[in-house]
């Protein structure tokens, strides 16, 4: 993006125009062109969400229009547009109409720090990784807004409920994400991926991948976290006075996130574009991203189609109680074994372009470790499970007698 | 690319960023039906007449949840920086973090003694 920037503004100057201008028009263009980037793959994701949800449901899916119903979202654009919008008259009219633009603002806006290809990318900030987790937390405030501008009570409730969710899974994603941080030694998203040459991070830090994984399934609102929508209890949560356009906005932004979290877990764990002949040509590069990225959505879809939603104080503990306390401890041990390694002379200080041979034994450390929280994690919610259950057996209730004398 | 450029191009995407939406939202209203009566715009909760203030004081427990995060959120912003520059610390700053993330970890433990994580 620098030099096409550069090379345009510099264009421009030579042909006589005023240099501020230039660099202006140069500054649109390199936005335009990174943030095109979400804004072209939204069509296409809304199709592929439907398609494989009703694939896992044993249906067929949109087929009518065009190809195998790739048209889907064209038609859907066309009668959205013709749908009348309706303001309730109780609403807060600017909040109102202002909550859809932060929500899918805040989704594209990521995207100016995920670069595509080594030399690809819209800007490298030094502080990539902090600038991810400020604007994605612009995501939650428009849901609050949108609750609480509609004035209903439906979308009030789910709007605490579902902000009381955010900020809670908020905790433990960006523990997650101080794990790449601290092995890469820099906050830049490039550094990130250039320091995982010798060895990706989700085999140095599985931990870490998982727990990031888990957290951003509740942060895009997707089951078992779905109290995002929970139509059965809520008709549709925060959401329920939107019509028209405003409605497929708050949509869009929900597909563009999932995605977006997909090709930030490829960045950040899988190596981002590192893959064989990468280096050859950028777009064998983009490639290997965009195959890892979509790899990683379609669990994201394959798990959002499968589990049933879990009640909010179930959410709320399994967050607390199991995953804050355990993404403190892997940040722990992981920078601790880090020093210990660096101290030995096992492993490099700089990872950026380390082999993989150099980073071999910092890789069977790192994993042993994480394998032994794990194990002990397990210990720890099994002997849990086990007193639970032997306090159902003590007082058992009718419903568990009743299955029971049906099971016989 | 110097780092005035760099701000000045996430001060443009993010001036963009609200218009990407606001475009089909704008065409929309250019071209859709504007139909509104009484029972249409009125608030939506299931047929049901809506009864009371909707904008009212609110359970404590989603408050206390804020706060709980605001701690760790806050104190996560500091730990970032010092993940950035582990390599080439000193064990003074090496030390120093490990105890900003034990007074943290402490911070959590009073709060599940206080039975502030139970959802009540």
């Amino acid at each position: 993006m620098d030099e096409i920037c550069t090379g345009l503004c510099r264009l421009m100057v030579d042909s006589g125009a005023d240099a501020g201008l230039a660099q202006f028009v140069s500054l649109l263009v390199g936005v335009l062109l990174v943030s095109g980037v979400p804004l072209l793959t939204v069509i296409l994701l809304i199709w592929i969400e439907r398609k494989v949800a009703a694939r896992i449901q044993d249906r067929i899916g949109p087929n009518r229009v065009g190809p195998i119903g790739l048209m889907q979202t064209f038609a859907d654009l066309l009668k959205l547009l013709g749908k009348e919008d309706i303001t309730p008259t109780a609403a807060d009219r600017l909040l109102y109409n202002v909550a859809p633009l932060v929500s899918f603002a805040s989704v594209v806006l990521i995207w100016a720090v995920v670069p595509f290809t080594p030399f690809h990318y819209g800007v490298d900030l030094e502080i990539g990784a902090l600038f991810f987790v400020a604007v994605a937390s612009f995501g939650t405030l428009a849901i609050m807004v949108a609750g609480w501008a509609s004035n209903n009570k439906y979308a009030l409730l789910g709007a605490f409920r579902v902000v009381s969710l955010l900020v809670s899974y908020e905790v433990p994603l960006v523990f997650a994400l101080l794990v790449p941080v601290l092995l890469a030694g820099s906050m830049s998203m490039l550094d990130i991926v250039n320091a995982q040459s010798g060895m990706w991070f989700v085999v140095l830090s599985p931990l870490a991948f998982i727990i990031f994984y888990i957290s951003s399934q509740a942060e895009t609102g997707r089951a078992p976290f779905d109290l995002i929508e929970a139509e059965s209890e809520l008709v549709a949560g925060f959401n329920i006075e939107y019509s028209g356009m405003k409605f497929g906005m708050f949509f869009a932004a929900e597909f563009l996130h999932v995605f977006t979290n997909g090709i930030l877990m490829a960045l950040l764990f899988f190596g981002g574009w590192m893959g064989p002949l990468y280096y050859e040509s950028p777009l064998i590069a983009f490639a290997w991203l965009g195959a890892k990225g979509g790899i990683i959505y379609l669990t994201t879809l394959w798990l959002r189609n499968t589990v049933p939603r879990l009640r909010i104080d179930q959410i709320m503990a399994f967050n607390w109680k199991c995953l804050v306390p355990l993404s403190i401890a892997n940040i722990v041990l992981v920078s601790l074994a880090l020093k210990v390694l660096q101290e030995l002379d096992m492993a490099p200080r700089q990872l950026i372009g380390a082999s993989f041979a150099d980073m071999l034994p910092a890789t069977i450390l790192l994993l042993l470790i994480n394998g032994a929280l794990t194990l002990y994690l397990l210990g720890i919610l099994r002997r849990r499970g086990k007193d639970a259950r032997r306090e159902a057996q003590a007082a058992p209730v009718q419903f568990a007698r009743a299955t029971a004398a049906t099971a016989d | 690319m110097n780092v005035l450029n760099e701000w000045a191009f996430i001060g443009m995407f993010a001036v963009l960023a609200p218009i990407f939406p606001a475009l089909p939202i704008v065409i929309a209203w250019l071209f859709r039906p504007r139909k509104p009566n009484v029972l249409k715009s009125s608030t939506y909760e299931c047929g049901v007449e809506t009864i009371g203030d909707t904008w009212v004081q609110f359970r404590v427990q989603y408050y206390i949840y804020g706060l709980i995060f605001l701690v760790f959120d806050v104190e996560m912003v500091f730990l970032f920086p010092w993940a950035a520059a582990y390599n080439e610390m000193s064990l003074f700053g090496f030390v120093a973090g490990f105890l900003f993330i034990f007074l943290l970890t402490d911070a959590l433990f009073y709060a599940w003694q206080k039975n502030a994580l139970e959802w009540k």
